[in-house]
């Protein structure tokens, strides 16, 4: 990203200029660079206007500057604050787990054909089940407790890990198996300096989805199995008694949540597969 | 079980002797078959690789040139027959290979210079050992970019330039080319084909190069051997001695046309037939 990208055979022999100053950017002008504001601002003016003229009851939307101070005030060592990390934290522990056991699971599938295709159906076939139509089997196993939560979002988002590993070893390009068979690797150096390798960008790829679901579960599960915390149960509460303004809070407070650990993921695996794409 | 279904008819006739190969082979291939789909591409394929030659594979498409060094080096696995290395084995050989797509050989996650120390490491090289042998290889390359980045910084030619280095770094036997300047334009073609040419006159390396371009397959090497089209036979093994280094002068020379010429010639002859 920061290098530029050497410049294909049409210059060859000039060292790449990483260094050299290339041409500064021409200043890209403001309105593009206000672009990605546009939808979020166009969002809250619409959202204040329905609120302002009456269009929907404040007892069913309060006004964004209202909501926001709510998320502002309560993520600023409010109440919010506590459940927010401790949704964090299940959600933390649940994708530790998976990405722990789901990873070398899967790369490990993923080499040994055979045994994936052994398997492959029981990991598609839960794989396409709704991880929540299990929340009742982990009741059962678990009880209601903490580690449910943990438990099931951690089985949903594993098998989304070992699916992307599996297959990121088992699509490794063969041309770089063959170079690394012909200067004379034999199957485990071929394992640990290609396969490896080649699986990390499918890995990430299932890495992320994992954390996504990891965080649906969580919340899901939070809302619907006895739990005394955490941001799905500050949501169900909060609408319990009509305490709207807490309630969209919390709503912002788990996209919050959710869409930085997205781009924490793909700034890692930007920093880690920097060969990606290229 | 399917694997019984799927078995060839075998006749029970007495394996040939092994016949060696005349004195100065490198590579004896003998009785080599392999099918594809059911069908033959090579069947009772015999052949000689000189030692310290550059022999040039041509022929018409689909022929199996480059199936033809992918068995050599071990990449293709072959059905029936024998290749021996000087009389060893592949696994007792050291070789280097070269493939077309230097952008799936080389290895992203690593620098351009530890993919070229790759197969010293996995010699189980000392570090002293392989930083010797990099030195050597960087001066005889003469490399003029920089070798701490990664291959995708590089250019195509660069990184052509870094899987030959790659290839050549345990001082192989024999080195396999398989189309290595396809995906080059013609000047880093130029480049290459003076530095396959410098590595050849210093190590006396044995190559095997598979090429689609006749001009550069008779420029480089000792013998062209023309294939046929499948079931693959050999046509002609033509010899072309002018003395290296060939330059651009030679291109002009009458004993260049004329092998040029005589190996178009059998090659449309074996198009056609």
């Amino acid at each position: 990203m920061q290098k530029p990208t050497a410049t294909s055979a049409a210059v060859p022999w000039q060292p790449p200029q990483a260094g050299a100053p290339s041409a500064p950017l021409p200043g890209k002008p403001f309105l593009d660079r206000a672009l990605p504001f546009a939808g979020p601002v166009l969002l809250f003016i619409v959202w204040d206007l329905v609120v302002r003229l009456g269009f929907i009851k404040p007892i069913l939307l309060p006004s964004p500057s209202d909501t926001v101070m709510a998320l502002v005030q309560g993520l600023a060592g409010g109440p919010l604050l506590k459940d927010f990390l401790v949704t964090v934290w299940r959600t933390v522990q649940a994708f530790l787990i998976a990405a722990l056991v789901g990873v070398p699971l899967g790369v490990v599938l993923g080499s040994a054909e055979k045994a994936y295709r052994s398997v492959e159906f029981l990991i598609d076939f839960f794989r396409s089940t709704p991880s929540s139509a299990l929340i009742p089997l982990f009741l059962m196993i678990f009880g209601v407790s903490d580690i449910n939560k943990v438990a099931i979002a951690a089985f949903g988002a594993l098998l989304i890990v070992v699916f992307n590993s599996a297959y990121g070893v088992m699509n490794a390009r063969k041309q770089r198996v063959m170079a690394a068979k012909v200067m004379g690797a034999n199957r485990w150096q071929v394992f640990k300096d290609v396969l490896i390798w080649e699986s990390l960008q499918p890995s990430f790829v299932g890495l992320r989805s994992a954390v996504s679901m990891a965080l649906v579960i969580v919340i899901v599960a939070e809302m619907f199995i006895g739990a005394d915390s955490g941001l799905g149960n500050r949501i169900i509460n909060s609408q319990q008694v009509m305490n709207v303004k807490d309630m969209y809070a919390a709503i912002l407070a788990a996209g919050v949540l959710g869409y930085a650990l997205n781009i924490l993921f793909l700034i890692t695996e930007r920093k880690i597969v920097h060969w990606s794409g290229r | 079980m399917s694997a019984v279904l799927n078995a060839r008819m075998v006749a029970d006739v007495p394996v040939a002797p092994f016949v060696p190969g005349p004195a100065g082979t490198q590579i004896t291939i003998r009785g080599l078959t392999k099918y594809f789909a059911g069908w033959p591409l090579y069947e009772n394929f015999d052949l000689d690789i000189p030692k310290h030659k550059i022999v040039s594979v041509f022929g018409p498409n689909g022929c199996g040139k480059s199936t033809l060094i992918n068995m050599i080096a071990g990449l293709v696995p072959i059905d029936a027959g024998e290749i021996l290395f000087d009389g060893k084995s592949l696994k007792e050989t050291k070789i280097g290979y070269v493939f077309q797509n230097y952008r799936e050989a080389l290895f992203p996650w690593m620098r351009t210079i530890d993919n070229i120390a790759y197969p010293l490491k996995l010699e189980g090289k000392s570090k002293a050992q392989v930083d010797r042998r990099m030195a050597e290889l960087v001066a005889s390359f003469d490399v003029k970019f920089d070798l701490n980045r990664y291959p995708y910084e590089l250019s195509g030619g660069q990184q052509q330039t870094a899987s030959i280095m790659r290839s050549l770094a345990p001082n192989p036997e024999v080195l396999f080319l398989d189309e290595p300047f396809s995906a080059l334009d013609f000047e880093m073609t130029l480049f290459i084909r003076e530095k396959l040419q410098e590595v050849f006159m210093k190590t006396g390396t044995t190559m095997v190069l598979v090429s689609h371009d006749l001009e550069e397959a008779v420029y480089l090497a000792d013998q062209v051997l023309l294939l046929t089209k499948r079931p693959t036979k050999v046509a002609e093994i033509l010899t072309y001695s002018d003395p290296r280094p060939r330059t651009v002068a030679t291109l002009s020379e009458p004993s260049f046309i004329a092998a040029k010429k005589r190996s178009l010639e059998i090659f449309q002859r074996e198009v056609r037939r």
